[in-house]
């Protein structure tokens, strides 16, 4: 799928982390702009972090415009992605609800509805009637605590075999000519007179004029080399999945009242998520307490659950940004780029945050559509808020 | 971690409190901040995965905001201290 090198002493482009998202700009940069001669430096494998990891909720219901449209692009790319990588990525679009319990939530699905159909988003409002036809095992009653009142219901969203997705880009940048160094852990980087001359990694050191910094949850460690502060921190995210069932699911259900979503996979396997961790940590270990938490919300959506056994449960980390939305491209250091502030919510977007950041790369310019995700925003007071689409909802 | 040790209250299971984040310190003069420092001060973090200072409340419990110092890697309590003592 992908070969072994020797680290060169110098590439063109240095990519940080072996992600989705360093392996998909490494792809576009070959595809799109013959940009072969470059790194991936991972510290692990392809796909030991957020990548393969997360429970692959695509969608693009956001609440901003800008994210919004965004996203979208990344749906449209994951809908010909299988084409385009020659390898299955499994997308399964079979509808995204967002459940509402309280008029407040209502409201806020409302004004999705609104600002997706403007930007050309399938979504809309559905009451509990049309709810139990696309899911009759949803406990749509008014005995709940939190009764179900309506949903955002998104046909195109969906999920998609995150490694596959991985794999796929790895497999085509190597055969367009980048490098996948995996086991090779960056240790520092160079700069001089203000621009990025190089990095330090475990394997030796590699000259390069252009360095991107697309490691999600580690995404500070690495910006404290060039003296650069992130607006991110650092929290664990947890999911788990249950023994197979009977298909009986084929849409995916997301509660932000609940703090829980919930897909069943093409194995019959349920993936349930929750909301992050009550405090901000590097470390990848699992809860007690969120199992019995995600348990118990979940039996309160499908109470005919209530039998099955959990298999497995894990942890990623999520760099979580204040206003639930990425950061991207140029920073104070000439050729230092960051692709960073995913939180839980970054695998739908690898596609077009690959394909905007090799743009930038090879043109030296910002791209229109990730123009409002720049660093300086923060400065300039001029957040893009999407917590109301993002903060459960992945 | 699953114990909290509150300066007051001794160990309690770490769902009695709640994370207030890294211990950052505050602009002395307020109106006097360019945009940049303030962006900096509301914002940015140092995120350091190594050992943090940051606050906690034991809000199920005395109510005191105090001090820990953790290892953002393995999640080990080093110590924790009410804010008055952070120097000492
Ligand atoms: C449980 C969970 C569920 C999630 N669910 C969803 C979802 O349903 N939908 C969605 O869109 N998103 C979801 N996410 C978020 C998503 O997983 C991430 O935003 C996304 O995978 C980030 O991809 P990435 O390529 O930027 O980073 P990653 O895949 O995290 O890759 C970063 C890589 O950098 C490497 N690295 C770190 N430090 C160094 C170093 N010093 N030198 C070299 N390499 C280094 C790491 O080993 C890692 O492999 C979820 C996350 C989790 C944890
Ligand atoms: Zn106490």
């Amino acid at each position: 799928m992908w070969r072994s090198h020797e680290l060169k002493k110098r590439y063109d482009v240095v990519i940080i982390g072996g992600g989705a998202h360093g392996l998909a700009c490494a792809y576009y940069l070959a595809e799109e702009h013959g940009i072969t001669d470059v790194a991936i430096l991972e510290k692990s494998y392809i796909g030991a972090g957020g990548s393969g990891r997360n429970t692959a909720i695509v969608r693009s219901n956001y609440l901003t415009p800008e994210g919004v449209r965004f996203y979208d692009e990344s749906v449209k790319l994951y809908e010909q992605l299988s084409d385009d990588l020659n390898f299955n990525v499994m997308f399964s679009q079979r509808g995204h609800l967002t459940l509402a319990h309280t008029d407040g939530g209502v409201n806020t699905m409302r004004r999705r509805a609104e600002v997706n159909q403007i930007e050309g988003v399938d979504s809309r409002l559905i009451w509990p009637d049309e709810i139990k036809r696309l899911c009759p095992y949803l406990d749509v009653s008014d005995h709940p605590r939190y009764p179900i009142l309506a949903a955002l219901y998104h046909p195109p969203g969906g999920i998609i075999r995150h490694d596959a997705v991985v794999w796929g880009y790895a497999h085509q940048a190597d055969v367009r000519g980048a490098h996948i160094h995996q086991n090779t852990e960056v240790t520092g980087i160079k700069v001089k007179k203000g621009k990025v001359t190089g990095v330090e990694t475990t394997r030796g050191r590699i000259k390069t004029g252009t360095v991107l910094n697309a490691t999600a949850g580690w995404a500070s460690t690495i910006t404290t080399m060039v003296d650069i502060k992130l607006p991110l921190t650092t929290i664990p995210l947890q999911a788990c999945v249950t023994e197979p069932l009977k298909p009986f699911l084929d849409v995916v259900v997301v509660s932000g009242s609940l703090h829980v979503y919930i897909s069943q996979t093409d194995r019959g396997e349920l993936v349930m998520g929750a909301s992050v961790d009550p405090f901000s940590s590097y470390s990848m270990a699992g809860s007690l307490t969120f199992l019995e938490g995600i348990a118990g919300h979940v039996l309160e959506l499908f109470p005919a659950l209530s039998n099955v056994r959990i298999l497995r449960q894990w942890a990623g980390i999520c760099e979580m940004p204040p206003d639930y939305s990425p950061i991207m491209g140029f920073t104070p250091v000439n050729g230092f780029l960051i692709d960073v502030g995913w939180g839980t919510y970054g695998f739908k977007a690898s596609p077009i945050a690959g394909k905007t950041l090799a743009e930038l790369i090879a043109t030296d310019k910002t791209p229109d559509l990730i123009a409002p995700f720049r660093l300086s925003r923060f400065e300039e007071n001029d957040l893009v808020g999407e917590k109301g689409a993002a903060s459960v909802g992945h | 971690m699953l114990l909290l040790t509150c300066p007051n209250c001794g160990n309690r299971n770490v769902s009695e409190f709640r994370f207030g984040g890294e211990l950052s310190s505050r602009p002395k003069d307020p109106s006097a901040l360019s945009s940049t420092e303030w962006a900096n001060y509301l914002y940015m973090r140092n995120n350091v995965m190594d050992a943090q200072t940051e606050w906690w409340h034991h809000n199920a419990g005395c109510g005191l905001w105090f001090l820990a110092e953790r290892h953002t890697r393995t999640n080990e309590v080093i110590k924790t201290y009410p804010y008055a003592k952070r120097n000492a």
